[in-house]
């Protein structure tokens, strides 16, 4: 097993453990740190295709989309904690489960 | 002066200017109103510019920067991206002047005035960058533009409700453009590029390629709320205000289906689709029914076109079982022609259901009772609306399900006619429905006046998704330059 396959092993799994953790979790802290384990984990997968370039040099455009998502998922994560926040403070509880009647009128 | 035109990279003016308004409506609040409706104004114009540059001249691709195209991003305007352009830019248009009305100047909300303007422009300069985009990596960051912007729309209203919509739907977005990078990823480790055209060229039919389709394929699904994967449309998309409403459901969901399309048709024509294509079709037979039945149980009008939505979207994806052998071209033209002609219906329904909402005073069905007395109209605004919806000639729904129906036939999937068929039926009583309610013999008390604003280009846009059927034929046309498919459009059955 060479360190590219390790990476993006690694990788997957912390997307796997990510997309689980998101899905089964109701506490909204630990919902949004899931989605940044899910997108550390694609980052890796990515990091670990860099390597793999000609003449040992890494290749440096994965690198370059790496440093995009990044960004990305750092606007995600603040919007999402200023809305967890938000409900918070509104309803006083930590998870989605507001009660579904909804309150168009 | 020709040639002013037709030289101009106008596609991507239709990007940078909403994304510089969007600057300078969040900088200048006061000017907002203004500066939001030249911009809506101007898009239009440029989408025209844009098809008259590419009709009469060959418009080559544009790489930003001039890098080699694994480095530099590759921007271009084939068929497909200059008709959602068009229809963004009609559609769009129609909601800022509605939104003047919806969102008055002098109100104690001011806050939601303030920021509906940038985040509305910043999604419509995303929605344009993402239609142009030949990229898989910039497809990507185009769509966490448009649902970044889409979150804090439905946040708009502020209400506990509101809230728990938009974080659900932040994390729904996230979860399906994670999948979606990650088949980006995978297949980067394979080709070392990510343009689309060079992909299509070289992409063969291995079990690593398949990995990678499905989890782009799923990722997308799960933006574009097909079932059983919709759970999270009909909260997010009621209890946003009108204008947002008929912002997501008319573009929102439609950028993740062209990214969609676009995956199909150009990337992955040479690996063997057929189990997944049948998948997609039953999920979106599914749909059409369950999302109809959905619909005509609901009390609020809002939450009846969120799920007629859930079902027109199941129209969408009868494309992929459909799209096969001499009917490729017939099914594909009918799927952008229902992306066309549903952004303008839906569109309108919402935007009229805000009108009908705002004069009756309720969002609740049996609380119309009567309504069709004084507010009339508007109400039979909403039908010719719906008519493309349900999809009676001469609407755009009306020869997209004609193409279906052809497509269907020639390649031998009698069970979607069916279906395509029963999803009519019960559209039709939906609508129905609500007529039913509306033209009750009730006496009612007079209602507040509102602004032309929120009548007139519902109206107008209700009209042009009626007869989008007699004139689409230059629609259809101008999608099919560049398209990935080159057959009749119609196959003929003859003795």
């Amino acid at each position: 097993m060479n360190t590219v396959s390790l990476y993006a092993g690694s990788g997957i799994i912390l997307f796997s453990l990510g997309l689980h953790a998101l899905l089964i979790r109701r506490h909204l802290l630990r919902k949004i740190l899931a989605a940044n384990i899910m997108g550390s984990g694609v980052f890796m997968v990515f990091i670990a295709m860099g390597a793999r370039g000609e003449s040992g040099v890494a290749d440096p455009v994965p690198q370059a989309m790496v440093l995009t998502g990044i960004v990305v998922s750092l606007c995600f994560t603040a919007v999402a904690i200023v809305l967890a926040v938000r409900i918070n403070k509104l309803t006083g509880c930590t998870t989605l489960a507001v009660d579904e009647e909804s309150s168009i009128d | 002066m020709t040639e002013l035109i037709v030289q101009q990279n106008w596609f991507v003016w239709m990007t940078l200017l909403p994304l510089g308004a969007a600057v300078a409506t969040f900088l200048a609040p006061g000017q907002a109103r203004w500066i939001g409706l030249t911009t809506a104004l101007f898009l239009p114009f440029c989408a025209l510019a844009a098809i008259a540059a590419t009709v009469f001249s060959t418009a080559q691709p544009l790489t930003v920067g001039n890098w080699p195209t694994p480095l530099g991003i590759e921007l271009r305007t084939d068929g497909l991206a200059l008709v959602m352009l068009a229809v963004t830019a009609l559609v769009g248009f129609i909601i800022s002047c509605y939104a003047l009305g919806y969102f008055p100047p002098r109100q104690h909300h001011l806050s939601r005035t303030h920021y509906f303007w940038p985040l509305w422009l910043f999604l419509w300069g995303g929605c344009n960058a993402l239609f142009v985009s030949g990229d898989l990596f910039n497809l990507y960051v185009t769509l966490e533009l448009v649902s970044l912007a889409s979150v804090a729309l439905i946040a708009l209203e502020g209400g506990k409700a509101a809230l728990a919509a938009a974080l659900r739907y932040l994390f729904i977005g996230l979860l399906g453009s994670l999948a979606y990078l990650l088949g980006v990823g995978i297949l980067y480790a394979t080709y070392a590029t990510l343009d689309i055209t060079l992909l299509g060229e070289i992409i063969s039919d291995s079990r690593l390629n398949h990995a990678a389709m499905s989890l782009m394929i799923a990722g997308l699904v799960l933006k574009s709320a097909l079932f059983p994967l919709h759970f999270w449309l009909p909260q997010a998309h009621t209890m946003a205000p009108a204008p947002v409403s008929a912002v997501l459901s008319a573009l929102v969901v439609k950028a993740a289906y062209v990214v969609l399309l676009r995956l199909w048709f150009e990337v992955f024509p040479a690996l063997d689709t057929l189990a997944i294509g049948h998948l997609l079709g039953l999920l979106g037979c599914v749909a059409i029914i369950w999302g109809s039945l959905m619909a005509l149980r609901q009390e609020r009008l809002k939450l009846l076109i969120a799920y007629s939505t859930i079902a027109q979207i199941g129209y969408l994806f009868l494309v992929f079982p459909l799209a096969r052998g001499e009917a490729m071209a017939g099914a594909w033209v009918g799927g952008v022609l229902l992306m066309m002609t549903h952004a303008c219906g839906k569109a309108a329904m919402f935007l009229m259901a805000g009108t009908i909402h705002h004069t009756a005073g309720s969002d609740r069905i049996s609380r119309l009772a009567g309504a069709g007395g004084p507010i009339g109209v508007q109400v039979v605004v909403f039908t010719l609306a719906a008519a493309t919806i349900i999809g009676l000639p001469p609407s755009g729904g009306f020869f997209a399900k004609w193409l279906f129906i052809n497509a269907a036939l020639a390649t031998g999937q009698w069970w979607y006619i069916a279906i395509i068929l029963s999803g009519t039926l019960l559209a039709a009583a939906y609508i129905a429905r609500v007529l039913g309610w509306a033209f009750l013999d009730v006496k009612r008390s007079s209602y507040p006046v509102i602004p032309w604003v929120m009548k007139w280009p519902p109206l107008a846009l209700s009209v042009i998704a009626l007869v989008f059927g007699l004139i689409a034929y230059a629609p259809v046309q101008i999608a099919l330059i560049g398209a990935p498919v080159s057959v009749p459009l119609l196959v003929e059955f003859g003795p």
